[in-house]
């Protein structure tokens, strides 16, 4: 290092790249970052504490708004683990719409990542047409739930809602125009060189730092490690039809391009195949409100990856500890890894690589900076800070 | 270069997003918008209020004589009070422009005709 060149360059929380705050302090050298020192905690919501406070039919939808972009993912793996805890076996008519569902759901938020990396290497013409062509998918959605954005179609003991045969040849129609414009971006991204230059060989992850630091979802797969929670630990109806792990051997942002391309296409597949096979039969059945007393933990593949919930109950109606971890949060690791030895000037791809969703992994603990112990603070306590600041306003 | 011929095409396309507020796109069938009370049906059993998550749903009164408030600001358009109504008092209307510049104008009350 020569004549104490380093310079630490904060990044956020209030950034260029993405539209939620994280604090990143990058010490660079020239222009070659060195190292990274992430600071999360400025979006935290307080949502396991709310989480405590609502019976568990209130908190199917409050586990929905965790995320706004995967927000089927939470329900799935928050009435699952519910489920669990209640001994309860999903109608099989169920668990397909659980499927579809959940795969209508992975191709919005991949078209919609991938819009977003076009946004960001300043590619905004392929950023409009694909969100354009999104809204195909959108609409699909908001036909068979009611809503764009939070569905709501998973309650504890199957789904609430059916897929009318009338709608079916609808969605087929949407599929069918999906795959071929996908088809067609695949072309475009292989080709264009204002992609190629600014994702080639950017952000790289090898498979074993992969591995090691813990990469979940698309970010792990472009690593070209086969691991999906679909098939290594099957939920829904994930057992009963077939589809393949998509992964690349790139380990750069344009193989996570790749990567996430290549499962919307099977995706469509996925959905074509359970729209043909699913049984016919009841959609949900009827379970008690308040929950016997136990521990449960669910996994699901979240279109970022890998979410984990864990409930706590103690035999009332509400849950005495729940406690989620999204993908975001176990591709932190990766993502400082990837980020050393590149040049600035391609943080904001870097990071919006991982499809970084910030609010859903906040988390926050309090520390006494004086005599650096830390804290977790009771509703009660935490009421009471709130009410003293109110006053002092 | 490669989608400059689609590019180029689009320029001669009409543009896909509608002049909203001129132009309306009507919301597709099972759409859940607003709920409603239809208060002939209403036993004032008082489930609505308790299952919902947000508490947008108050009611005033007990049993026969109960009449509802419900306030749209806190709504989230779950469904879970039609869902859970058991004599079907609670219908999800097709509206969705429920944007106003004061709380008081987003209160809905429902009262029984006596």
């Amino acid at each position: 290092m020569s004549y104490g060149s380093m310079i630490k360059v904060p990044f956020g929380p209030q950034h260029p790249a993405l539209k939620e705050p994280e604090h990143f302090l990058f010490e660079i050298d020239g222009d070659i970052i060195v190292n990274v020192k992430p600071r999360i905690g400025y979006n935290h919501r307080g949502i396991e504490k709310a989480f405590e406070r609502r019976t568990y039919i209130q908190n199917i939808y409050l586990a929905e708004r965790i995320c706004g972009i995967c927000s089927d993912a939470h329900t799935t793996c928050y009435t699952q683990a519910i489920e669990e805890l209640l001994d309860v076996e999903v109608p099989p008519r169920a668990r397909y719409i659980r499927v579809i569902v959940a795969e209508l759901e992975r191709i919005h938020s991949h078209s919609l990542w991938l819009g977003i990396a076009a946004h960001e290497i300043g590619f905004d013409t392929l950023f409009m047409h694909l969100w354009r062509d999104r809204e195909a998918v959108m609409d699909v959605l908001e036909l068979v739930s009611g809503n764009r954005v939070h569905y709501a179609m998973n309650t504890i003991g199957g789904v609430r809602r059916e897929i009318a045969s009338e709608i079916i040849p609808k969605i087929i129609g949407s599929l069918d125009f999906l795959e071929k414009r996908t088809k067609y971006y695949m072309k475009v991204l292989r080709s264009e060189q204002t992609v190629l230059k600014r994702t080639v060989d950017i952000g790289v992850l090898k498979p074993e730092d992969a591995v090691e630091l813990c990469a979940v979802g698309p970010t792990l797969r472009a690593s070209g490690v086969k691991n999906d929670v679909r098939r290594d630990d099957p939920y829904a109806a994930y057992d009963e039809i077939p589809f393949n792990i998509v992964t690349d051997d790139g380990c750069d942002v344009f193989s996570r391009i790749l990567v996430r391309c290549g499962e919307i296409l099977e995706s469509i597949n996925m959905i074509r195949y359970a729209l043909d096979h699913m049984p016919s039969g009841m959609l949900r059945v009827r379970v008690p409100m308040a929950v016997k007393p136990g521990e449960a933990v669910s996994r699901v593949e979240a279109p970022r990856g890998e979410l984990i919930h864990y409930v706590k109950s103690n035999g009332s109606t509400r849950p005495e500890r729940y406690k989620v971890r999204s993908p975001t949060l176990a591709n932190i690791p990766a993502l400082c890894k990837m980020l050393i030895g590149q040049h600035v000037a391609d943080i904001p791809i870097i990071l919006a690589g991982i499809d970084p969703c910030f609010a859903c992994m906040d988390r926050l603990v309090f520390v006494d900076v004086k005599t650096n112990k830390k804290k977790a603070l009771d509703f009660e306590s935490f009421r009471k800070i709130v009410r003293k600041q109110r006053e002092l306003l | 270069m490669a989608i400059i011929v689609e590019a180029i095409k689009h320029l001669f396309k009409r543009p896909v997003t509608l002049r909203y507020p001129f132009e309306k796109e009507a919301p597709p069938k099972g759409f859940r918008g607003r709920p409603i009370w239809d208060m002939h049906r209403c036993v004032g059993c008082g489930l609505c209020s308790r299952i919902c998550p947000s508490g947008a749903i108050e009611m005033i009164g007990r049993g026969h004589e109960a009449s509802i408030k419900h306030y749209v600001d806190r709504c989230l358009f779950c469904g879970q009070c039609s869902e859970s109504c058991p004599r079907n008092a609670i219908r999800l209307m097709n509206d969705f422009e429920h944007a106003s510049y004061s709380r008081d104008s987003m209160i809905y009350e429902y009262k029984r005709e006596s």
